[in-house]
């Protein structure tokens, strides 16, 4: 195991010493966005300053030296998550959103009829219900749900009666609410037993543990650059090559084409065929940068690392709150990650973000994207707090006086 | 004081803790209109009374966070017992007040002498809002609602 301090981890990421009202920034907000390291903001800069061409059209030596960085990026993205088929099954997107939106219009409204059913669960973010109601709209499939149960863990004694007519799988591995963390492998084995593939939303994963699809043995993941210390405007979609060759191209334009005529195109081969137009470059390569940080830093370590932050910060709410402060998630740090939603007696979330921003204590209130998921637990939103690897416990110390203040003020 | 005590004046906690007006109308005769910000998930329902051009009663209910609240319930005190006309008028100012010019809060700008505060009575307390520009839609929903209830009972 390489060695990790959080304290080193926390000096190398420059948004961390800002000061906002008067207070050194206490940012618990990862699960919304994470902030990036020096070291992916100078990629990027040296990238502007010294190589910016446009990739996979220049013969100079710029424009080979940006695509041999975009390419790069691709490849380092295939090994961080162990893809068995290496770089030619990695899609660079924009966002976790346009990966789904991906598979629902490019495998989806190829491999799937009237009738066929993808089945998600009630704590997906919108990212993984919306693309399959557009496209039970569009060519009549049916969008079923894994209920959620009152203990915040998919109920997965039905499951293969779930599973009939089942043509996609497609789940969360960690909720961005709940922070419960799904049996994505027993949920590969299950769907793959009764024929269907499996995606994964890695979105609040990834960047918070090892990622294997080889082991996990599913089909798809979907994921954000910016959730992974990276920059926005990037994302990723994995496909099993198997799979990814049976999908037709996504938007169309340039770069995705083999040729194109008066009466029509071909498409091109491999992932080209998903990538039209002039692709995020820049943004590969401070995502590259960013897989290359949080390798040195050793996933499993990450983990760990939050995960005791996570146990940390659950005893302390509860024993310091006694019930006034209600964790909406599993209390169980095996069975759950690093995403916090807390629903505070008496004060809306919107209140209490408001209040520990007062304290320089960055959280995100609201439905978070998931209102099935709410109004299963009949909540209108949640104040969220979540941690990334640069957070340390003294984090939490500010988040309990935020906290305290809130529920004074309207107490 | 500083732009959070500023947001978080006593009436607003006051009517926070207890609203005025809370509760329902039947409706009909009562006229019932709702408002959502689909944003933060806050929902305000309004039943209004009008008759012979006046707005004989009011009530609100919903849920939401303390801004949206005290606003619902500092709104329907302000409302109360006005003519329709004299309503439309108060939402219109209301709703001014709460828009954020390009030379920074209109507040700053039109409505801080002494005699225009004096004017907006326990409303002035929702002039703090304009600071945070997020939560002016939260002050505003309430307001926003009624003027379409308004619309809808006589289109203007």
């Amino acid at each position: 195991m390489s060695s990790f301090n959080a304290l080193r981890v926390r000096a190398d990421v420059p948004e961390l010493r800002r000061f906002v009202n008067g207070r050194r920034i206490t940012y618990l907000d990862s699960a919304s966005t994470s902030l990036p390291p020096r070291s992916v903001i100078e990629a990027m800069s040296r990238y502007y300053e010294l190589r910016h061409a446009n990739v996979h059209r220049g013969v100079f030596q710029t424009a080979n030296e940006a695509t041999e960085a975009y390419e790069g990026s691709r490849s380092a993205v295939a090994r961080f998550i162990n893809a068995p088929g290496g770089g030619d099954e990695v899609v660079f997107t924009k966002n976790t959103t346009e990966s789904f939106n991906l598979i629902a219009r490019s495998w989806g409204a190829t491999h799937m009829r009237a009738g066929d059913v993808v089945l998600v669960t009630e704590m997906e973010h919108h990212a993984n219900i919306v693309p399959w109601f557009q496209l039970r709209d569009a060519i009549g499939i049916e969008v079923r749900f894994i209920p959620v149960s009152d203990d915040f863990r998919l109920e997965l004694r039905d499951l293969d009666a779930l599973l009939r007519d089942v043509k996609l799988l497609s789940v969360t591995a960690t909720s961005n609410v709940l922070g419960t963390k799904n049996p994505v492998e027993e949920l590969a084995r299950a769907a793959h037993a009764r024929g269907a593939l499996i995606a994964v939303d890695g979105a609040q994963s990834v960047a918070h543990g090892p990622t294997d699809v080889t082991k996990w043995d599913i089909d798809f993941l979907a994921f954000s650059g910016h959730k992974v210390l990276g920059p926005t405007g990037i994302g990723v979609l994995w496909t099993r090559q198997g799979v990814l060759d049976t999908m037709p191209p996504f938007l169309g334009g340039g770069g995705m084409i083999a040729d194109v005529r008066t009466d029509g195109f071909l498409p091109a081969a491999g992932v080209a065929r998903f990538e039209a137009g002039t692709p995020p470059i820049a943004e590969a390569v401070g995502l590259h940068a960013a897989i290359r940080y949080l390798d040195a830093l050793g996933m499993a370590n990450v983990s760990a690392h939050e995960d005791a932050l996570t146990a940390d910060a659950l005893t302390r709410l509860s024993e310091t709150f006694n019930g006034r402060v209600r964790v909406v998630g599993p209390c169980d740090t095996r069975e759950r990650g690093g995403v916090i939603s807390l629903d505070v007696a008496g004060v809306h979330p919107h209140d209490v973000a408001q209040v520990l921003d007062q304290f320089a204590v960055c959280v995100r209130p609201g439905h978070h994207c998931a209102k099935p998921l709410m109004r299963r637990f009949a909540l209108a939103a949640t104040a969220r707090a979540s941690f990334g690897p640069y957070s340390l416990r003294r984090d939490t110390d500010v988040l309990l006086e935020g906290l305290e203040a809130a529920l004074k003020l309207f107490g | 004081m500083s732009n959070f005590e500023d947001l978080y004046r006593d009436i607003i906690l006051d009517h926070y803790r207890s609203p005025r007006n809370r509760g329902e109308l039947a409706a009909p005769p009562a006229h019932r209109v709702e408002g959502f910000n689909p944003l933060c998930g806050d929902e305000v329902v309004i039943y209004l009374d009008v008759r012979d051009g006046e707005l004989r009663d009011i009530k609100m209910s919903g849920h939401g966070c303390s801004i949206s609240q005290s606003s619902s319930s500092l709104m329907t005190a302000a409302v109360k017992g006005k003519s329709l006309e004299g309503v439309r008028q108060l939402v219109d100012a209301f709703l001014d007040l709460m828009t954020v010019g390009e030379s920074g809060p209109a507040t700053d700008a039109s409505h801080n002498g002494d005699d225009e505060l004096r004017r907006w009575g326990e409303l002035a307390a929702l002039r703090g809002v304009v600071k945070f520009p997020v939560r002016i839609k939260c002050a505003t929903l309430a307001w926003h609602t009624l003027l379409q209830g308004l619309n809808e009972l006589s289109p203007p």
